[in-house]
């Protein structure tokens, strides 16, 4: 007999995540121990790798600031009920943006005064690679999800021309722009933290943590306290209702994947005015992809996805520590061991929920019958 | 009110088709059926009447087998069963005709009835097999239906027998109807109860699920009423009357006339002028309409759903684009060169009832204070520079839920928890709190219990005294009746009727409603029938 019972709030946000977390690295276990490891040894070196020396935790949060400007992109196309897949081709783009004009300021601006020109410029070129697939999507009916994998391509390959043939440093073999000058990139973390007499260990970890952290209140300000957020919201549950207000769904659908690409475009800020201080040849490196699990382990929440950037950023750098320390486990492998958690945290992500909810009506009918 | 006895110990237990006991059946905290009896004597027609989440639905999906009851026994013939799924309901000869049709528009007839009962690899076979059957059965009972007819070029009336057919060759002999008569015009409505009367009298229980009392009176032998997922009363039809069958449904009087003045008409406030709209595939949808509604009075549109009125309300309230003709709200006019959207119309200060709330009017997911400014969500009052006021807007829901007695007055609680009644009231608040010039309401009490029925027509009543105009569009005609002043009749598309309540009853509006229906078909064969 199928008794259920509702779910209290903590176990639907709490519980439910971190089962399929432990789940996933349960199979990542058995892995694991399939080439000859042990996983016990495994998930040490990985936690020791992500948290356990300030070079490792800077590498963590370094990737972790990638994570959640994707991450924020696709929520806030997913709550106008987009699903937005070119995050990846837009922090591309935004890079476009940002090196432009870093390159084109660096040597009159210090990087206080670039800052803000770098993160309208990132916005603005991300948006516009995002507003084609939405203007396809709401006025011309071409899917948002196969327009914008297409415009991933796209943006890689005209990237490519641009880097190889126009931004090129002259003289240079490798595709990728000239330097900007140090004054003009966004300060590391060690010596932001210098500044203060602290002294940690340097790591690409920059400044751009604090723009992410922002843009989180930013994302959740403007979903749940404007009437844009309103709006995309309404479009996103329910598009003859907000037709029914007076809403136009197509112009709101452009004006989301705008949004949307904005955010996926600041990555730019980590990458190129921080980490590179350059424009590179597939500098986003799948960020945008992940920002897709993120988002859904995250429950498309700026602080769901804090916590899920943070378990990503993790898992990259413990994956990459896995890596040098274990011969037999590749680089390949890790790759596997994200995947399981992407399976189980995305797309598995409702399956320990039938089986929690008759174990809570077990329960709570238990408690009541010995009253 | 004299209850008579559920069970007559005299009675042999298996002249009973069904007996349910002690039925119950919870979902989380909610208890949809507590401890639920029914007894359905062999051969006749038992409806089962309750307001929306009474807990018929419940009921009738454990009997076809949706959901498995909590405990509580059912018997089948005088035989203990067990229903696990539909399939079993099927087997122990219990056929369920459901109120959103189940068949698949582009087959035939006999496809449709064949579908899933095949019997056989090979399907020319079976479908001959199947032919001759269904010849017996609607010799038997008759049900006359082209078996080669595809089902969408069926009228509504005749898609419902198809249904019925399905169940009786599936050798029905208990049939459940869930809200059979919403669809259908008062003579098919005659039509479907002479069925009914033949499947009586051949033996067959009819279980009739409805909320139109008039209909129970009319065909019934015995009626159950449910309230608050229990089962207060079954009483023999013929002992009691309407009134009676309301009050215990609510557990109050209620009051079935609308009580209001003669209307009092004033200046023209909304003019529609040869308004035609036609559909993606270029078929009319709108054809010509003309009509005007004045202040201070209640247009009623009547209709089967699907003859243009969700067009019409589309148009008039801007969500659909005017094409052909014009639309003019007290002076300013919409047409083809001149179109307006939904908020310039709110802005000329017309309010919109949208006639299905869960598709257009609300938003399940939102808070009851976010749909409460749905529609107003851009006017300053509710807006900062930046940011939304919220504590404005949870104000002007309090308000609003105070005044149209929303229930429960929480103003942050998700709109699709409360009841379809509550929605319906808290959607009407928020058109009505502006005090429209114009009034569109469109099916003022779909999926509303009896008691805030009262309540709505009251407020609807009470806008029409203050000078409003108001146009309602409603499939039922006794509430068209009731509480409209005129009445407009729709028809694939067309005005074919424009009389005063007064002077008109259900019969002659149901007349107009299918004088120019393609259901030519139907009334021959109803002839036969």
């Amino acid at each position: 007999m199928s008794r259920r019972a509702k779910l209290p709030a903590w176990a639907d946000i709490g519980l439910i995540p971190l089962i399929n977390v432990l789940l996933a690295f349960l199979s990542a276990g058995v892995v694991v121990a399939l080439i000859g490891e042990s996983p016990l040894e495994a998930v040490q070196v990985l936690i020791r790798g992500a948290f356990g020396y300030d070079e490792g935790v800077g590498y963590t949060l370094y990737y972790t600031t990638n994570f959640i400007f994707t991450g924020l992109a696709v929520a806030v196309a997913f709550h106008a009920g987009l699903f937005n897949i070119g995050g990846e081709g837009q922090a591309y783009i935004g890079g476009l943006g940002v090196g432009l004009i870093c390159l084109a300021l660096d040597h009159l601006l210090p990087w206080w005064a670039l800052l803000p020109l770098a993160i309208i410029a990132g916005s603005l070129f991300g948006a516009a690679w995002a507003f084609i697939p939405g203007y396809l999507q709401a006025y011309r009916g071409s899917h948002v999800v196969i327009t914008t994998i297409m415009f991933n391509f796209i943006a890689s390959a005209l990237m490519v021309y641009l880097l190889v043939n126009v931004l090129i440093q002259p003289g240079s073999m490798s595709p990728e722009t000239r330097a900007i000058a140090p004054e003009s990139t966004l300060p590391l973390m060690h010596e932001f933290f210098a500044f203060f007499g602290i002294k940690i260990t340097q790591t690409p970890l920059n400044l751009s943590l604090f723009v992410a952290l922002l843009a989180c209140l930013f994302v959740w300000v403007l979903i749940w306290k404007t009437r844009w957020g309103y709006a995309i919201r309404m479009i996103g549950f329910n598009e003859s209702a907000a037709v029914y207000s007076g809403i136009n769904p197509k112009r709101m659908v452009v004006i989301a994947m705008m949004i949307s690409g904005s955010l996926a475009g600041l990555v730019a800020i980590n990458e190129v005015m921080g980490a590179q201080e350059r424009v590179g040849l597939d500098f986003v490196s799948g960020a945008g992809f992940t920002g897709i699990a993120v988002a859904l382990m995250g429950r498309n929440h700026p602080l769901g996805i804090i916590i899920a950037s943070l378990l990503f950023g993790a898992l990259f750098q413990g994956g990459a520590e896995l890596a040098f320390e274990f011969s037999t486990i590749t680089r390949d492998l890790v790759v596997v061991i994200q995947g399981l958690v992407i399976l189980f945290c995305g797309a598995l992500a409702y399956m320990m929920r039938g089986p929690l909810e008759r174990l809570f009506a077990l329960v709570s009918r238990s408690s009541q019958e010995e009253r | 009110m004299v209850t008579q006895p559920i069970q007559d110990p005299n009675r042999d237990p298996v002249s009973y088709s069904i007996q349910l006991a002690k039925i119950n059946k919870h979902f989380g905290a909610v208890k949809a059926n507590v401890d639920v009896d029914l007894n359905v004597v062999k051969g006749e027609i038992h409806a089962i009447v309750g307001e929306n989440g009474a807990g018929k639905s419940t009921l009738m999906s454990i009997l076809y087998g949706f959901y498995e009851a909590d405990s509580g026994s059912i018997h089948v013939d005088g035989k203990v069963v067990s229903i696990t799924d539909s399939k079993r309901a099927i087997e122990l000869g219990i056929g369920m005709v459901h109120q959103h049709f189940m068949l698949v528009d582009n087959f035939t007839v006999l496809e449709n009835i064949v579908l899933g009962a095949e019997g056989s690899w090979s399907l020319t076979h079976s479908l001959a097999k199947a032919r001759k059957k269904l010849q017996e059965i609607s010799d038997r009972y008759g049900l006359n239906v082209d078996l080669d007819a595809v089902v969408s070029h069926l009228p509504v009336g005749l898609q419902q027998r198809v249904e019925i057919l399905k169940a009786l060759y599936r050798d029905a002999k208990i049939l459940i109807l869930d809200e059979p008569t919403g669809v259908l015009t008062p003579q098919e409505v005659d039509q479907l109860f002479a069925i009914l009367k033949t499947l009586k009298s051949q033996g067959v229980s009819v279980l009739l699920i409805t909320h139109k009392l008039q209909e129970v009176i009319a065909i019934s032998d015995q009626v159950s009423v449910m309230r608050a997922g229990t089962m207060v009363a079954t009483v023999n039809t013929a002992e009691t009357s309407r009134e009676a069958l309301a009050e215990l449904m609510v557990g109050r009087k209620v009051l079935l006339r609308v009580d209001k003045q003669e209307a009092n008409p004033g200046a023209a406030l909304l003019k529609v002028d040869s308004l035609t709209w036609r559909d993606d595939t270029n078929v009319p949808r709108l054809d010509d309409v003309s009509f005007t509604v004045n202040a201070g009075e209640i247009v009623g549109v009547a209709g089967v759903s699907g003859n243009g009125q969700t067009e019409l309300l589309g148009l008039l309230s801007g969500m659909l684009d005017v094409q052909q003709g014009q639309i003019n709200i007290e002076g300013v006019c919409i047409d083809a060169q001149h179109q307006m959207t939904p908020k310039q119309i709110r802005h000329l200060g017309v309010g919109h009832v949208a006639e299905d709330r869960h598709r257009d009017g609300m938003v399940g997911a939102f808070s009851a204070e976010e749909t409460a400014i749905m529609g107003f969500q851009d006017e300053p009052e509710f807006n900062g520079s930046i940011l939304q006021n919220r504590s404005a807007i949870t104000e002007h829901c309090q308000e609003l839920m105070s005044t149209f007695d929303v229930r429960p007055v929480d103003p942050n609680l998700k709109s699709a928890s409360f009841s379809g009644g509550n929605q319906q009231k808290l959607c009407i608040a928020r058109e009505m709190n502006a005090t429209p010039k114009v009034l569109l309401v469109g099916q003022p009490t779909r999926g509303v219990d009896i008691g805030a029925i009262e309540f709505i027509h009251q407020q609807i009543v009470a806008l029409r005294d203050q000078g409003s105009a108001v146009l309602v569009v409603s499939v039922e005609l006794e509430e068209i009746l009731s509480l409209c002043d005129r009445v407009l009749v729709m028809s694939e598309g067309r005005i074919v009727g424009n009389v005063l309540a007064s002077e008109t009853d259900a019969r002659s509006l149901g007349l107009m409603m299918s004088s120019s229906r393609s259901g030519d078909q139907m009334a021959q064969q109803g002839g036969q029938s």
